[in-house]
């Protein structure tokens, strides 16, 4: 449902259907709603026919990269006589996306079964749960949901009553977006600073503690048991545009729209109805001009695109952007796009880790930039300059907070560039015909 | 431990003793290493004393068996670890993209005003408020939202400001 919104009847409401319910955080509110039957139903299972299901199934990765989750789990090898540790990525960080925090606000146990279950699935004993230090409320709610679990027999070295171990452990992350970046994320829960490691090696090979390990997204994990409960044909048979995309997803939606929230939706629905219909357009008297589809780091959508997407992994793709981390910003006609796009550029400036020098300084230099055009300091040579930091910027670092810096920038300036030509009152200087005149 | 005595708290009192000790210890076995447990260690101190003295790093370098430039180096990486001393209230503002085209920079201003805070991050001089600007706090949906040290005030507008902060009286 349209959390904090009404549900909306053209909505598939699988993990948002208890959004807003408070009964349904507790354990046994949650039994009641059938919770843990997919975990049960696992236990019985072996790994592998587990990994199978959810291979089937088409479920992708929901965290921004959307990669096959099944397929992710056989990397994981059984019996290599290693531990192999499960981390939950709940660092949701990524500007626009607030969905991983409902999830755990209002169904924390729908996490811990995700958690236990994706443990279990790739010959895990441990999950650790990574949540930002600043999600006071579901730190609360998925502390107590664990301490339910282990009461209740579900978690321990007995999972419900099955012999097999399952440890979930919270652990509290401290204030730093680039540990959304399963790489860094492994860092800091060794104790780290949180700077991403190169790759190879994959996290499969040698992650946290130098193991085999998994990072899911909260919403990922939290999609399994209902895959398990409800089969992988009635997962994949959910997608109304393209066949690489199944499943329901939540979309969070902010900025200037008349009902900004959660909304769970079908994948392929279409871009225009999901943001007249279901979010309500516009506020009063305005007009939309842009909308950001998938969190900060993806490219910057006219309404022409946003209009002709489909909401999937491909139809993003198709309209210049991506499905990212589904965090919908919506921008109206009262908005500079210059200072939106500079304030953007200074959130990665902020959050760069410093490791790579094109990051750390290209980020920097960007928000520089940026800021004196803002402020009608600018010259036309800028956009020059920003292009070339950009392509600096763009697959040349251990991680990809410098290419999501360079993209709102680069596809600002292509899409709007009028914007920042009025604020750019300086003529071009041309030394030729200066030297002429 | 001599960094305490560059601290303002001398003598600097342990906060890993009695309970806090049994706590620390009771994480120990869900890590395979010590190290991994710096991160709550240094939630404990920043709950217990309200910010993460240099000292303090000095005693969680001694209970994890690392070297306090290990932990400084750790806790300087985190936004969320207090360094100074901060007001009875934190008010951390998000004024990240989602949030600035929803008025967050009105907000901030409306804090400011009426604080008495002169700038971002410098205490108000009763020493009861210390106003800053945080990246995205992962509420967008619920622009403006405000953490008041552990509390997240959903969609705040500045003309709210003067009644949440009523209630912190």
């Amino acid at each position: 449902m349209g959390y904090p919104q009404p549900s909306h009847e053209r909505e598939t409401p699988v993990l948002s259907k208890y959004f807003g319910d408070r009964d349904a955080t507790s354990l046994d509110g949650w039994r009641k709603r059938g919770g843990y039957e997919g975990l049960r139903k696992a236990l019985s299972m072996t790994p592998a026919e587990i990994v199978d299901i959810v291979k089937t199934s088409g479920l992708r990765g929901r965290g921004g990269a959307g990669f096959p989750t099944g397929i992710k789990w056989s990397f994981m090898k059984p019996g290599d006589g290693k531990p192999h540790y499960l981390c939950c990525n709940a660092d949701e960080s990524e500007p626009g996306t607030f969905k991983d925090r409902e999830i755990m606000r209002w169904t924390p146990h729908a996490l811990v079964e995700g958690c236990a279950l994706g443990a279990y699935a790739i010959g895990a004993e441990t999950a650790y749960v990574y949540i930002r230090g600043e999600f006071t409320e579901p730190l609360a709610r998925m502390r107590q949901a664990v301490r339910e679990a282990y009461d209740a027999g579900i978690l321990g070295t007995n999972s419900m009553g099955t012999g097999k171990r399952i440890d979930v452990i919270i652990h509290k992350g401290a204030g730093a977006y680039i540990c959304g970046e399963e790489t860094a994320m492994m860092n800091s829960i060794e104790g780290r600073r949180g700077n991403p490691r190169i790759k190879p090696p994959f996290p499969a090979v040698s992650g946290v503690f130098a193991q085999p390990t998994t990072i899911n997204n909260v919403e990922t994990l939290a999609a399994v048991p209902h895959i398990l409960v409800q089969g992988a044909d009635w997962y994949k048979a959910m997608s109304l545009s393209s066949p690489k995309s199944t499943g329901s997803k939540l979309f969070s939606v902010c900025g200037n729209i008349a009902r900004p929230g959660n909304y769970e939706v079908t994948l392929g629905f279409p871009f225009k109805d999901f943001l007249y219909d279901l979010c309500g357009g516009p506020l009063p008297g305005r007009t939309l001009k842009a909308v950001v589809p998938g969190g900060i780091s993806v490219p910057i959508q006219t309404m022409e695109e946003a209009e002709a997407s489909k909401m999937d992994y491909e139809g993003f793709i198709e309209q210049g952007s991506m499905l990212g981390s589904g965090g919908v910003i919506v921008f109206d006609d009262q908005q500079n796009m210059v200072k939106q796009i500079a304030r953007a550029a200074r959130f990665f400036a902020h959050e760069s880790c410093g490791q790579c020098t094109q990051c750390r300084e290209g980020t920097a230099w960007t928000t520089r930039i940026m800021e004196r055009i803002r402020d009608g300091e600018g010259t036309h040579e800028d956009l020059d300059t920003l292009f070339s930091i950009a392509d600096n910027m763009t697959a040349t670092t251990i991680c990809v907070l410098s290419d999501s810096c360079a993209v709102p920038v680069m596809s600002g300036i292509r899409k709007f560039r009028s914007e920042f030509e009025a604020l750019i009152k300086k003529p071009k200087f041309h030394p030729v015909t200066a030297a002429v005149a | 431990m001599t960094a305490a005595i560059h601290e303002h708290e001398t003598p600097y009192q342990p906060v890993f003793v009695g309970d806090r000790r049994k706590e620390l210890d009771a994480l120990f076995p869900l890590y395979p290493t010590k190290m991994a447990c710096i991160l709550p260690a240094l939630w404990m101190v920043q709950e217990d004393r309200g910010w993460v003295s240099d000292a303090a790093m000095a005693e969680v370098a001694q209970v994890l068996e690392l070297t306090a430039a290990y932990v400084k180096g750790v806790v300087t990486f985190y936004t969320m670890y207090n360094q100074h001393p901060v007001g009875k209230y934190l008010i951390q503002v998000c004024t990240t993209t989602p949030c600035n085209i929803c008025g967050a920079e009105d907000v901030v201003s409306a804090f400011m005003e009426h604080t008495g805070c002169t700038d971002l991050g410098i205490t108000s001089a009763d020493g009861r408020f210390t106003i800053i600007e945080v990246e995205c706090l992962g509420a967008c949906g619920f622009a403006t939202p405000v953490m008041i040290n552990e509390d997240v005030v959903e969609s705040v507008t500045a003309a709210r400001v003067p009644g949440i902060l009523a209630g912190l009286k």
